[in-house]
């Protein structure tokens, strides 16, 4: 279809100038919370809609950089993200490789119970989980978190990632297992690497989804020195209820490190998104 | 082959029959309990009687009715201008990147940030929304308390729904209609159609699939609805905010009632299941059709 120039530049004017005016209302809000971050308090709530601040000051982020245990709850999220992450998408992969690749007696039955379990919310479950915890006696610590970090994630990743495997050719295994190589070897040296891009969209899903997580962390963790950043944050709203340049420097620093995630890798974000939602 | 095969799923499948399965189950035995909290206590069984308190108790109901209200506001708005912006964004335009990672940064936002802001945004005095909605569009005479009433607190809520989410709906929209033929647009246009008239009687019928999806995934998020209740009112004044989940989180953990939450954690998973279900039979219903 031969469409003439002028009509292709108006189209292309009209959809830029909806796109720029929606886009705008869409950034304001960071925006603002970023322009917030840099005012001392006594300009705070001075005018909304001047996001230059007449007297742009640091203070804000060092004092949340260096009271309150900042530092600390910075490193707890990021052990605690990074610990998780990488043993969802081990896990999670090793269950894939199964359902793709074997029969087995049982195993209609383990993926029915896993795509059952991906229609119930995870907050459904927090009162039994917290009961879990208490007598494991996984209350109240980072190590804690992991395996409900992990076993909650399990059911959407494995999901995602046996679609995935089952898309690699058959015959590439029974190519290696005529090489001998053993279930172990086909699965580490041949899918895993193979599959690298699903790999990557469960790993930064799991990163996220841990590096925010609020509801499990609030309702197990007790003491300061094993609070995430998400509670730390929320407290410091609480403590500091007027100082909001502090709350927003806070906030702007545990956000940086999604903000990169997503930029860098924001073409998987497409790949994994219908099944995601379901936990979100 | 199926000890391998054993080795690979089983580790995997304990930890989630542990954390997953085995607390679904006890949410439902739970909930038939008197719960106590301190163990060895005894917690007896009282059968349906926490079901029939939370249909009497009227912060339970108005919870719902809440989250109902949430969920009607909150996913025609997010479908509308997320299908909206994915039209915007179907066509080779420079820059559409650019916008999509825009529309698309609230949604990979934390929860718990975005609430705080939102609570800022809506503070009493001086905050962005009373000086948008007083000063410069004048629809108020003086600054609102939006947070301190049960109505504006939910607008203030729906608020952020709408925007966290616009970006989430526009994303699978646009790999919807990024799915419909060319030549379907190309073959309407030689009969005469319109940019509306095709966008109605071709992109809209060739998406719907994926606009069902949307739609009950949108409202099962709505009635699940609960970080920025938490953080934005923590469901006051006086229980006029509640949502399930969060009047669920405070008779759990501010009163210890567990068995009780366990039936408002249960209820709202039955009305879960019963959408997911739905949409299921009607996916099947359509794949016979066609």
């Amino acid at each position: 279809m031969v469409v003439p120039r002028w009509r292709r530049i108006t189209d292309h004017a009209i959809r830029y100038v909806l796109l720029t005016v929606i886009g705008a209302v869409m950034i304001y809000p960071f925006l603002y919370m970023l322009s917030t971050s840099f005012k001392t308090r006594s300009l705070i709530l001075d005018d909304p809609l001047q996001l230059i601040p007449s007297d742009p000051t640091l203070s804000n982020y060092v004092t949340a950089l260096t009271a309150n245990h900042f530092g600390r709850y910075f490193v707890n999220s990021a052990l605690v993200a990074v610990v998780s992450t990488v043993l969802i998408v081990f896990v999670s992969s090793m269950m894939a490789y199964a359902f793709s690749r074997f029969d087995f007696p049982g195993k209609r039955f383990f993926f029915v119970a896993i795509v059952v379990g991906l229609t119930i919310p995870t907050m459904m479950l927090i009162i039994p989980q917290f009961l879990l915890a208490r007598d494991l006696h996984l209350l109240n610590s980072l190590q804690g978190l992991v395996p409900f970090y992990v076993g909650t994630a399990l059911g959407f990743n494995t999901f995602l990632l046996t679609g995935f495997f089952e898309t690699i050719p058959q015959e590439l295994d029974e190519a290696m297992l005529v090489d001998g190589a053993g279930a172990w070897r086909r699965y580490w040296n041949l899918v895993l690497p193979l599959a690298r891009p699903a790999l990557a969209t469960c790993a930064i899903f799991a990163f996220l989804g841990t590096w925010d997580e609020y509801a499990w962390a609030l309702t197990t963790l007790n003491d300061t020195e094993v609070r995430t950043l998400p509670i730390a944050i929320a407290l410091f709203q609480g403590q500091h209820s007027t100082s909001w340049g502090l709350v927003f420097a806070a906030s702007m620093i545990a956000i940086i490190p999604v903000l990169i995630v997503y930029i860098v890798f924001q073409r998987h974000f497409v790949a994994g998104l219908a099944a995601g939602a379901v936990k979100s | 082959m199926a000890v391998a095969a054993y080795a690979f799923v089983l580790p995997g499948f304990a930890l989630y029959a542990l954390i997953v399965l085995y607390p679904a189950v006890q949410t439902f035995l739970l909930s038939l309990r008197d719960w106590n909290i301190v163990p060895g206590q005894p917690s007896p069984w009282i059968g349906l009687a926490n079901y029939v308190q939370a249909f009497g108790d009227p912060v339970f109901l108005r919870s719902l009715v809440n989250s109902a209200v949430y969920t009607v506001v909150t996913v025609p708005l997010q479908i509308v201008i997320g299908l909206g912006l994915a039209v915007l964004l179907d066509s080779k335009l420079p820059g559409r990147v650019f916008f999509r990672v825009v529309f698309y940064l609230p949604v990979v936002t934390s929860w718990v940030v975005v609430s705080l802001l939102f609570q800022y945004i809506f503070a009493s005095g001086d905050g962005l929304a009373n000086a948008v909605v007083v000063h410069i569009l004048h629809l108020a005479p003086h600054n609102v308390a939006w947070l301190q009433s049960r109505w504006t607190g939910m607008a203030a809520i729906s608020a952020l729904g709408v925007w966290k989410g616009i970006g989430w709906s526009m994303l699978i929209f646009l790999a919807a209609l990024t799915g419909v033929p060319r030549e379907l647009h190309e073959a309407a246009a030689l009969d005469g159609a319109g940019a509306w008239g095709r966008f109605r009687h071709v992109s809209l019928p060739a998406i719907r699939p994926a606009t069902m999806v949307v739609i009950v995934l949108l409202i099962i998020g709505g009635f699940q609805v609960f970080i920025s209740v938490l953080l934005m009112t923590q469901g006051g004044p006086s229980d006029s905010t509640q949502v399930p989940l969060t009047y669920m989180y405070d008779q759990a953990f501010s009163y210890y009632k567990f068995g009780y939450g366990s039936a408002i954690s249960f209820t709202l998973t039955v009305l879960v299941l019963v959408l997911s279900a739905a949409q299921y039979a009607w996916n099947r219903s359509r794949n016979k059709e066609s």
